[in-house]
């Protein structure tokens, strides 16, 4: 790995070497390295790009990496990454995509995660997504995410998109059974002229089910956003979505929330909020000696914390 | 030592111009002062044109001798001059502790940040990590927001109603912070108030009324007099208005 890559590993990963645990490390379009455990295990898919995680039941307090890095000018990829997660688990799993593309031609890395997870189980699934790099090709990210959970089973996913990406489009689709629940915690900051799309699809089909979809965002210069979600509740569920969002300069942002309730037991809730930073806060910091500029970086980092 | 000279602040407000603070002479150099006056008289407004928030229309303000009308609000914080909010300013995600640690100006630790909460009886522990946000009190804020202050320890400090939005009993142990800050103060301390127990305790209290400074002097001389006045309500004063 050179040393372009080890700071994409950085970025998006945490770490610069070996990771503990279970990881398999993707670079320019080839699996750089991998390790499984007496639990988890991990196998390429013969049949397309990707691979399949596999999770043994019962087994709790391990995480597995999956890091993807492209420094390849011009390297387009789709990859499949299936998740098999047993009954009883309880396990982090850390995803991220990190692009350096100092060419003029296009990166992109279009990635399908798919998540089954057991009964009972808890999945902590962290995703950073990250572009560097100073030529004229963009960098494109397309994160699927398709999440089935099983009766009682629990997922947490927190997403962040803070810099350098050019276009996303992220679709995560959701369906829940019995008793399970989804709390999705999504940060995006775009800046110059990205663009980012966002869409969530969580059905709640099972009895007891819930989820809560929360997006914070920030969009600075002539930067486009746009926040879908849906939530259905098909049985006795609860369900909340947020979309909470500040532009700065020429920036726009749209939020499209939809909850749909077709039972009469479930009880939905959106909220949407788009506005600058308030004038009072930016003030309020000022009176602690900080400039507006570094006000309004305060402010926003702690929104995106 | 803050010294307004002449100052005026008008506001326009449907082509006409309203008058809210005119030809405000005051010079405060001692430890402790205190503004009073009803509600409207331009109080707060004095407290803003001081932090730089709104510049006056007409006339000086002097910190130390040295002009600082013009001067931005940041580079007079830098120069030693505190305002806490009455109305604290909520944010999303922003905590307790970096609030006093961006007050303070350095990178405190966390029990440099608590021994400020606990000075305004909040529980460090279960306060330092918390959002400012709306899931805070009016009166949790108000603590916070003197704690800033106190975190801050400049050379002049205005205290905009620190009593409201915090209830009674509470603020019994508050006028304790302030007794405090009286006798360990180095600097400047104004307080806009209408409690007698923070007037009490006030080398000065200046008395704003109508956008003019309408008494000043030591507490003996004007408790008396506030507690006279009624003003020009004729509704109060005619007992034939009071029946109806």
């Amino acid at each position: 790995m050179d040393s372009i890559q080890k700071n994409l590993l950085e970025a998006v990963a945490g770490f610069h070497e070996i990771p503990a645990g279970a990881y398999n490390i993707r670079a320019n379009g080839k699996t750089d390295s991998r390790n499984t455990t007496a639990t988890i295990d991990i196998v390429s898919k013969k049949d397309k790009q990707g691979i399949d995680i596999i999770i043994k039941p019962g087994t709790k307090n391990e995480s597995v990496h999956i890091p993807v890095l492209l420094s390849e000018s011009g390297l387009e990829e789709m990859v499949y990454n299936d998740f098999h997660i047993g009954d009883d688990c309880d396990v982090t799993i850390i995803a991220g995509c990190g692009i350096h593309n100092g060419g003029d031609k296009a990166s992109r890395h279009d990635g399908i995660h798919s998540f089954f997870v057991g009964r009972n189980s808890h999945v902590r699934y962290i995703e950073k997504h990250y572009g560097q790099g100073d030529g004229m090709g963009e960098k494109i990210m397309n994160p699927t995410t398709v999440v089935e959970l099983q009766s009682g089973s629990f997922m947490e996913m927190d997403t962040v998109q803070i810099k350098g990406v050019d276009s996303t489009e992220r679709v995560t689709r959701a369906k829940l059974g019995d008793d399970a629940k989804l709390v999705i915690k999504e940060k995006i900051m775009t800046h110059g002229k990205q663009t980012a799309k966002t869409s969530f699809t969580v059905d709640m089909d099972g009895e007891g089910s819930s989820t809560d979809v929360v997006s914070r965002s920030v969009a600075k210069d002539d930067s486009h956003q746009i926040f879908y979600s849906q939530i259905n509740g098909n049985n006795k569920c609860s369900g909340h979505t947020e979309c909470d969002a500040i532009i700065i300069d020429n920036a726009s942002v749209s939020a499209i929330p939809e909850i749909t309730a077709n039972h009469i037991d479930a009880s939905l809730i959106h909220e949407a909020a788009i506005g600058k930073i308030a004038g009072e806060q930016l003030i309020k910091l000022m009176t602690l000696g900080l400039t507006e500029k570094e006000a309004e970086e305060q402010i926003i980092s702690g929104f995106l914390k | 030592m803050i010294e307004l000279i002449d100052v005026s602040y008008d506001v326009t407000e449907d082509n006409s111009d309203i008058s809210i603070l005119r030809d405000i002479n005051i010079k405060i150099d001692e430890r402790f002062v205190a503004i009073t006056g009803p509600n409207g008289g331009g109080k707060s407004t004095l407290a803003r044109l001081i932090a730089g928030i709104i510049k006056p229309t007409k006339g000086k303000i002097l910190l130390d001798g040295k002009d600082i009308t013009d001067m931005s609000i940041t580079d007079r914080a830098k120069l030693g001059i505190t305002y806490a909010f009455q109305q604290p300013v909520r944010f999303k995600g922003i905590t307790v502790s970096d609030l006093i640690r961006l007050a303070s100006g350095k990178d405190i630790s966390v029990s440099d940040a608590c021994v400020y909460l606990s000075e305004v009886g909040l529980c460090a522990r279960d306060y330092i990590n918390r959002e400012v946000n709306a899931s805070l009190s009016g009166g949790e804020l108000k603590r916070i927001e003197i704690a800033m202050a106190l975190a801050r320890s400049t050379k002049l400090t205005v205290f905009d109603e620190p009593e409201a939005g915090i209830d009674l009993w509470s603020f019994q142990n508050l006028i304790q912070v302030f007794e405090k800050m009286h006798e360990k103060i180095q600097g400047s301390i104004i307080i806009i108030s209408h409690q007698e127990r923070i007037l009490d305790i006030a080398d000065r209290i200046i008395v704003i009324a109508d956008g003019k400074v309408t008494a000043e002097g030591d507490k003996d001389s004007i408790l008396p007099e506030m507690l006279n006045a009624t003003g020009d309500c004729r509704f109060i004063r005619d007992p034939e208005c009071a029946r109806v």
